[in-house]
């Protein structure tokens, strides 16, 4: 009777701390009361703020009835989109414009949200520990690092972009700016040219409609310029037919587009990129893409176990095929049979993975059907947008998602109207993903 | 005694509360299923179907499931006129159309 007694005042105590707001501590509650559902004071531990990152740790959040405690870890002080970030080098956004802070995560969601980075993470003991020294234990980690970019694929380019000579404004913030600025810089009548490693890489059509924003802004005010597309692929790789019928009848005589160069060098001192079997390019502006991998922490923790590159995931929950209680999200992952490496498909990846993080905790069966979407527009100048859309369906026998036969496809051409709805759709993910 | 009563009274006041007007609280597997089926739509119509100010495509929060299924169906079909939605309503089935219907309706504007 006392142990009850005891009990019994101590749910009183949190009921009433609980009263002010419904923080958390009511959803614990809920949970011992109820004996089912997520166990109270379940860690998880998010680590990257990007969009499967921070899509993850809101609706960790929201799935569980604010009653997993989520840490999102993340080095930068506000997200800055790379969907988007082509139309700074274009002229017609700004980084402002792409930029959206961490704070409402916290406010909004009770996110603890810490700027910091993961310096090494121990599956086996399941803790994290940050740059700054401190531990972290989790019971589930979701990680969601991007991509890293092997400056050593090409060689000279990684001094030359330490240097700020060579630039891949790919990760987009400071050398989106700068990026642009040496398109300003640029006099009429130069050539800019972007080196495309080979697929799969970060946002497949992302060069390309690059190479149409640069061509906008040079169209504009550097009619004599050119834009040089030096591709290590045999051809485009998203969007083909509809970027090359813009770039021959709106950037006519502009931009001109070269498969199966693949970059192996570059010299600073000249701006000129070598090729594997081509004759080398030199460019007023060389905007070089290096092939890409899992972001550093990935690796590190020995979760790219495909080619050495990309992380094998079980796509019903996104865990590690390596690591137990380590879900990777986005950019990192070894994808599906047409799935590409998009903020989008992060994003859709996130909700996946924590709706079975939530299930799991739960002690319920995880979905055995989940659902993706993609929806991947591209700017082919300030105001006309072509798309990309797949819906992608987990096929039990095959253990993998496929796109649903019938569903998905591309723009008939370029339209305002998908201009506003490419806008729309950023400032939705956006705010699906922070807010 | 009464004290003890009284605390607990507010306590399970306070969890109804909550329970009622949590943003998402997934009663059970089948309503965390739908609630991630739902979230495929977020990403252009905004969480829970909220649209975001000014959107350029309507929320889907409080619409009603008659409507929302016959616009799903129109779309499939090619009878209403888009740029994404007719691709994109084409991978999901009848009974899945019929759940996310069910769910938007009964979210809050």
């Amino acid at each position: 009777m006392m142990q009850r007694r005891m009990l019994l005042q101590g749910a009183g105590s949190m009921g009433l701390a609980s009263l002010a707001g419904c923080a958390s501590d009511t959803g614990a509650m809920l949970t011992s009361t109820a004996g089912g559902g997520v166990p109270a004071k379940t860690r998880v531990l998010v680590v990257g703020g990007g969009y499967g990152g921070a899509t993850a740790a809101k609706y960790l959040r929201l799935f569980s009835g604010q009653k997993i405690d989520v840490t999102l870890i993340e080095p930068n002080d506000a997200f800055v989109s790379c969907p988007i970030s082509n139309l700074v080098l274009g002229g017609s956004k700004t980084l402002a414009d792409i930029t959206m802070p961490y704070a409402t995560l916290a406010r909004n969601h009770g996110v603890r949200v810490i700027k910091d980075m993961v310096a090494s993470i121990d599956p086996v003991k399941k803790i994290a520990v940050l740059a700054s020294g401190p531990t972290i234990a989790y019971d589930k980690l979701v990680l969601s690092p991007g991509v890293e970019l092997m400056w050593d694929s090409i060689a000279g380019s990684r001094a030359a972009n330490a240097e700020g000579r060579i630039l891949q404004a790919w990760k987009a913030g400071p050398e989106t700016v700068a990026l642009r600025r040496q398109l300003e810089a640029m006099p009429d009548g130069g050539v800019y040219a972007i080196t495309i490693p080979e697929a799969p890489y970060r946002c497949p059509p992302g060069p390309y409609e690059r190479a149409c924003q640069v061509a906008s802004y040079f169209k504009a005010a550097k009619p004599k310029s050119k834009v040089l597309i030096l591709d290590a692929n045999p051809d485009v790789t998203s969007k083909g037919p509809l970027f090359k019928k813009v770039w021959a009848e709106q950037y006519k005589g502009m931009v001109e587009y070269r498969g199966q160069h693949k970059a192996t060098a570059v010299d600073a001192r000249t701006n000129t990129v070598k090729f594997e079997v081509q004759d080398d390019v030199k460019a007023d502006v060389l905007n070089v893409l290096p092939t890409m991998r899992a972001g550093a922490i990935a690796v590190q923790t020995g979760l790219a176990n495909a080619n050495a590159r990309w992380c094998n995931v079980n796509y019903l929950n996104f865990e590690s095929t390596v690591a137990k209680d380590i879900h990777v999200l986005g950019d990192s992952i070894q994808i599906a049979p047409g799935m590409p490496k998009s903020g989008h498909m992060a994003n859709s990846h996130a909700k996946v993975a924590a709706a079975a993080i939530v299930a799991e905790l739960a002690g319920w069966e995880i979905n055995p059907a989940p659902m993706l979407t993609n929806t991947c527009y591209s700017f082919v100048d300030a105001k006309n947008v072509i798309h990309v859309a797949s819906v992608h369906e987990y096929v039990a026998a095959d253990k993998t998602f496929k796109t649903v036969a019938g569903s998905g496809g591309v723009s008939a051409g370029p339209t305002e109207l998908e201009g506003n709805y490419a806008w729309n759709w950023a400032r939705t993910i956006w705010a699906d993903a922070l807010v | 005694m009464r004290s003890i009563s009284t605390s607990l009274a507010r306590v399970l006041a306070a969890a109804t509360l909550c329970a009622a007007t949590g943003p998402v609280l997934a009663q059970d597997a089948a309503a965390l299923r739908v609630s991630a089926l739902a979230a495929t739509c977020a990403n252009c119509h905004g969480t829970l179907g909220r649209a975001v100010e000014g959107a350029a495509v309507p929320g889907l929060a409080g619409m009603p499931a008659v409507y929302m299924v016959e616009q799903l169906k129109a779309f499939k079909a090619g009878t209403r006129p888009a740029t994404v939605m007719h691709q994109l309503a084409k991978g999901f089935s009848e009974a899945q159309v019929e759940q996310l219907a069910a769910y938007f309706a009964a979210q809050k504007k």
